[in-house]
């Protein structure tokens, strides 16, 4: 029991030193008292089988920002984020070369646990994927796996509205994930994602199969996020990306087989008003893809 | 305009140049199909309460609660009963559901969520499929070598455990097959959503892939106990008594069992054992609904819940 005990309170101290570390090198405190770890990528390349579906990727993703991505479909943009947190690996065959840093940590160097690394970057797919469960439910397996010890009550509802859904599900937390409308399902997945407490938030064009006022919601939640947390997101909607992004990248293929890159990142403001490079230009004003 | 004419000319209607509806004989051939496939369905339905009435009025005059809870009887047909029959075939039900539903469960999980796409395991799969369709007596001989003879230290030679094993070894492929599919169909993104939370393999299939395969599994469970509860032809190679004086308390003593009680009679000339036997079939159909039914209870549980 004592031994327990010791291990685990040195567990919780070598995070936060870990925190206090990078605090003041990725930039301030966030105003929730959230993570305010960023990422830096060196060289990224992922591969299906012999397939090189994106390469040469390098960028920093700034904490308690909010970097888009955007491109033509098939660049490599959620192949990209897959990676970020050890998501793409999960694929038969699928592989994944270069550096990818959380804060100080390289999440591919060999010391380096997948399952902890995921719960500290946590993701939202494309479509939403409640769980066969209740809606209490969906939101409290992942802390209560992850060894959550503190009121589940609370973090249930906490979660939910982060994620703005408490007010629309309060009064039937026992019921079903599946019997709510694809908007609501998919801000499930964000409570369900918030309640593990991750440090950044990966998602992959969370709102591309949901309606405008879905939509809407989703993107109202993203800017309240981005106080506690670092968030990147993938998406097709460019007016989407102008109005929630601090940063965007641009990915883009040149030739049809070839793997996609990095073809252009920087602030969402100089990208959407004075790109440098013409694919980004013709992109965004809607020329092609 | 291009565009324009091209929509024109569809809606034009049913008639035209390049159009022949026919419609009194499209659906001329609905109807004609419609009424082929019912009389598909009603063959086996009729053919089936045929034999339900049939049996049940032959096997009337034995059926009483003293047939349920008596020893079989030579000297006083009318008096005998199916007693340890009942006690072992349930014995067998039970066994056989304990063994067979967690290694098919295993080694379902195992296929489906942990195997690498490799020659060996493609291997595996393809041996599975195949022994689905094995008879059952090459299993019946597979367990007289096996758990009978070999492991009889254990199994205690002829026990209903061998009997159970038996039965597990020919019912464990449909298992595993049914609890394959069912896994299968599991959309992708379910796993992905426990995977991104930091969950183990094990933790996303105990709370997500488990509840959501169990109902389909449990429609492949069903099936292959039924095929077991009524199998003869194995159980009598790996040692069912015929006759024995006691009913079956334990999993090693031995075993009479319904079917091979049934088999036993119908080879008897007197009209009693006639009787009889169609009385213990109707024992056994009554078992199997009994057994399905809290099978589909259960199955209907797991799904509301999920």
């Amino acid at each position: 029991m004592e031994t327990k005990k010791t291990r685990e309170g040195r567990g919780v101290s070598e995070v936060s030193d870990e925190r206090r570390e990078v605090r003041p090198e990725t930039g301030g405190a966030a105003p929730g008292g959230g993570s305010t770890l960023g990422m830096k990528i060196e060289n990224l390349a992922a591969f299906y089988g012999s397939f090189r579906a994106v390469t040469d990727i390098s960028m920093d993703i700034q904490a308690n920002k909010v970097t888009a991505l955007i491109g033509p479909s098939g660049c490599g943009k959620s192949t990209f984020i897959r990676c970020l947190n050890r998501m793409h690996e999960v694929i038969p065959g699928a592989r994944a070369e270069g550096k990818v840093a959380l804060g100080e940590q390289d999440i591919y160097a060999k010391n380096s646990d997948p399952v902890v690394i995921r719960r500290r970057v946590g993701m939202v797919f494309q479509k939403p994927n409640p769980f066969s469960k209740s809606i209490y439910d969906n939101v409290a397996w992942g802390a209560k796996i992850n060894g959550f010890r503190g009121n589940v009550d609370e973090l249930v509802e906490r979660s939910l509205r982060q994620a703005a859904l408490w007010d629309e599900v309060k009064d039937r937390l026992k019921e079903s994930g599946f019997g709510l409308s694809g908007g609501q399902q998919q801000r499930l997945c964000i409570a369900r994602t918030l309640a593990v407490e991750p440090e950044v938030i990966l998602m992959d064009e969370p709102a591309s199969a949901l309606d405008p006022v879905s939509t809407q919601k989703i993107e109202d939640t993203m800017s309240e996020l981005k106080k506690s947390y670092t968030v990147v997101i993938v998406t097709h909607n460019m007016q989407q990306a102008a109005r929630i992004s601090d940063y965007t990248g641009f990915f883009y293929i040149e030739n049809m087989g070839d793997p996609g890159h990095l073809w252009e990142f920087d602030e969402t403001e100089k990208i959407f008003s004075n790109p440098d490079r013409k694919e980004t230009e013709d992109y965004v004003t809607g020329r092609f893809g | 305009m291009a565009q324009g004419t091209q929509v024109k000319k569809r809606g034009e209607g049913t008639e035209g140049p390049q159009f022949k509806a026919n419609m009194s004989a499209r659906y001329g051939l609905d109807r004609v199909f419609s009424v082929v496939v019912t009389l598909a369905a009603l063959v086996g339905i009729v053919v089936l309460a045929v034999l339900l009435v049939d049996v049940t009025r032959d096997g009337s005059s034995m059926l009483s609660a003293n047939f349920l809870t008596s020893f079989p009887s030579q000297i006083f047909p009318e008096n005998g009963g199916i007693y340890p029959a009942l006690v072992g075939s349930l014995w067998l039900l039970g066994l056989t559901f304990l063994i067979s539903v967690p290694l098919g469960l295993g080694a379902a999980v195992y296929l489906e969520e942990y195997a690498e796409d490799t020659r060996i395991n493609r291997l595996i799969e393809i041996n599975i499929s195949n022994l689905a369709g094995v008879p059952s007596i090459i299993y019946g001989l597979l367990g007289l070598g096996i758990f009978v003879q070999l492991l009889a230290p254990i199994t205690g030679g002829g026990s209903v455990l061998s009997g159970a094993l038996t039965l597990s070894l020919l019912i464990l492929p449909v298992i595993i097959v049914a609890t394959r599919e069912a896994l299968r169909a599991i959309p992708r993104a379910i796993r992905e959503g426990g995977y991104a939370l930091g969950a183990t393999k094990w933790e996303v299939i105990r709370s997500h892939l488990l509840p959501m395969a169990l109902p389909g599994a449990l429609t492949g469970m069903i099936l292959a106990l039924s095929r077991a509860i009524g199998e003869a032809a194995p159980l009598l190679v790996v040692g069912v008594a015929l006759y024995q004086t006691y009913a079956t308390s334990g999993p090693l003593d031995g075993y009479m069992a319904l079917p091979t009680q049934i088999y036993d009679w119908i080879s008897r000339p007197q009209q009693i054992f006639q009787d009889s036997a169609a009385a213990g079939i109707v024992v056994v159909m009554v078992v199997l609904l009994v057994a399905n039914s809290v099978a589909i209870l259960l199955r209907n549980r797991f799904q509301r819940s999920s």
